[in-house]
């Protein structure tokens, strides 16, 4: 379980964090939605230790990362993945080594058991027959596969998305989606996404939290999103126009 | 104020450089890439320079030289002396800042705008350690045979002018290269290049490490990393010469 307590960030006079209270607990997908600017990516970054909070608490699983040492929160990092929205693939690398580098640095296997891994993850985020590429050959959607493959091959404990299908066609962005919770429920682990794109929350927002200037404005579930009366939720909501046409049409 | 600043920054980036590689496998994979990325991929512009400008000095040298009073074999001295004693550790030392410099800000910047250090970070990886220490290493310890080729390419390139122009004969120029010969100048020199080797891959690894924005950003860090290592190298030869020779 991650809990965040009184979550607090500034950069210089620009208070980005202003006290995030919020549980994540295991094998949930939880979404954290919001506007640009409303806080999410620097929240993301307090949890994977990118960012040192400059108030509040973080505890996984019970052991506080204000009070961990550096040895130690490089220890909790290698129970963390990240996919990044950019995909943060190592562009000089093939997608073999790009999956097979947290292998390298962290276990004593052979390169044979190292290769049996790296295809397993491959194949199973459905990708084959791109061991040898670079990660400029494949598409964007092939590329966040990738990212989420180098994401899970050290079975993490935790997983964080930051808006992982930005940038793709709304079919892939469902694929994607799904993939990540199926990874999620198959392994277990508490898994993050950053994300202000609806059709995510209607696929897998399992847990929802609303982010508004920095402080938790509503947190709940996609069945209840749709229902609430958080003003700023429903601006955020229905600022489209094609769910602005499904509440009319769900009104009638 | 922000000079300070950066400077004590540098310190502080020099602190997690210098510790113990996480992986001793990797490392050495690194190391090698870089000893190639950018000790062996230099070595063809090096040659090149080296040549030519000790052609160059031997012919100012022979055209100065003409006093009747004065012997000709002093041509092949001032050469070799110029070549050993700056050309080959210092001039050579700007160019590279110029050339591996604008590499390393611009690999390690990019990897920055991208992303890519994040992702090291977050795997628990030290990234300043996994991706500037080999490059510190290998710089200092290839950079020396970089310029033991320079010297001796330098000298040739003098040698072979003089057989261009008629300035002076072969034999005049062996003997002024034989005169008054110190193996510590030798040793001089290569104490400078492994100091200048030093700040060529920390100098631009800091400014391509701690580069915000985008790919203008990371430009316009490369640009500044070559400018303030070449400021810090011509700085550190006029202290090192005192020092050592003084």
């Amino acid at each position: 379980m991650i809990e965040v307590t009184n979550l607090q960030k500034s950069f210089a006079e620009n208070h980005v964090l202003k006290g995030i209270t919020a549980s994540f607990k295991k094998g949930d997908t939880s979404l954290i939605i919001g506007s640009s600017g409303s806080g999410k990516t620097v929240f993301l970054k307090c949890l994977l230790g990118l960012f040192e909070p400059d108030d509040g608490d973080i505890c996984y699983d019970g052991k506080h990362y204000s009070k961990m040492t550096l040895k130690e929160k490089r220890d909790l990092r290698k129970e963390m993945g990240m996919v990044f929205q950019s995909g943060a693939l190592f562009d000089s690398e093939t997608i073999e080594n790009n999956i097979m580098f947290p292998l390298k640095m962290f276990t004593n296997n052979s390169y044979e058991e190292m290769l049996e891994r790296v295809n397993f993850v491959l194949n199973r985020v459905h990708l084959e027959n791109v061991n040898n590429k670079f990660p400029a050959e494949l598409s964007g959607g092939m590329q966040k596969r990738v990212a989420i493959a180098r994401a899970i091959v050290m079975n993490p404990k935790y997983l964080f998305c930051d808006e992982p299908n930005s940038g793709l066609d709304p079919r892939t962005a469902i694929v994607i989606d799904n993939l990540i919770q199926e990874i999620t429920d198959e392994y277990q682990m508490i898994t993050i996404i950053n994300t202000h794109d609806m059709n995510s929350v209607m696929e897998i927002g399992e847990k929802i939290i609303f982010l508004k200037d920095g402080l938790k404005a509503w947190e709940g579930e996609s069945s209840t999103i749709f229902k609430t009366d958080n003003e700023a939720v429903t601006d955020f909501v229905y600022s489209s126009n094609l769910f602005k046409k499904v509440r009319e049409v769900y009104n009638k | 104020m922000k000079y300070l600043k950066n400077i004590g920054k540098y310190f502080i980036m020099l602190g997690q450089v210098f510790k113990k590689p996480q992986k001793r496998s990797v490392f050495f994979e690194n190391l090698f890439k870089e000893v190639e990325e950018l000790g062996l991929k230099s070595l063809g512009i090096v040659a090149f320079i080296s040549f030519f400008v000790g052609g160059v000095v031997a012919i100012q040298t022979g055209l100065n030289v003409d006093n009747p009073w004065i012997p000709k074999y002093l041509i092949g001295f001032a050469t070799k002396r110029s070549i050993i004693l700056e050309f080959a550790p210092t001039f050579m030392a700007i160019i590279l800042a110029g050339k591996v410099g604008s590499y390393i800000t611009s690999s390690i910047g990019t990897m920055r705008v991208t992303e890519q250090i994040d992702a090291l970070e977050v795997m628990g990886i030290n990234a300043l350690n996994h991706l500037v220490l080999p490059k510190v290493i290998s710089t200092v310890l290839f950079y020396p045979f970089i310029v033991l080729l320079a010297m001796f390419l330098g000298i040739l390139g003098g040698w072979i002018s003089g057989f261009a122009t008629g300035l002076f004969t072969s034999d005049q120029y062996i003997i002024g290269i034989r005169e008054d010969f110190k193996p510590f100048l030798i040793q001089y020199s290569l104490i400078k290049t492994m100091v200048f080797a030093f700040v060529i891959a920390t100098v631009p690894s800091f400014y391509g490490f701690y580069v915000k924005g985008g790919s203008l950003e990371v430009g316009k860090a490369s640009t500044k990393a070559v400018v303030w290592t070449s400021v810090v190298i011509i700085v550190l030869n006029y202290f090192l010469t005192q020092m050592l020779l003084g």
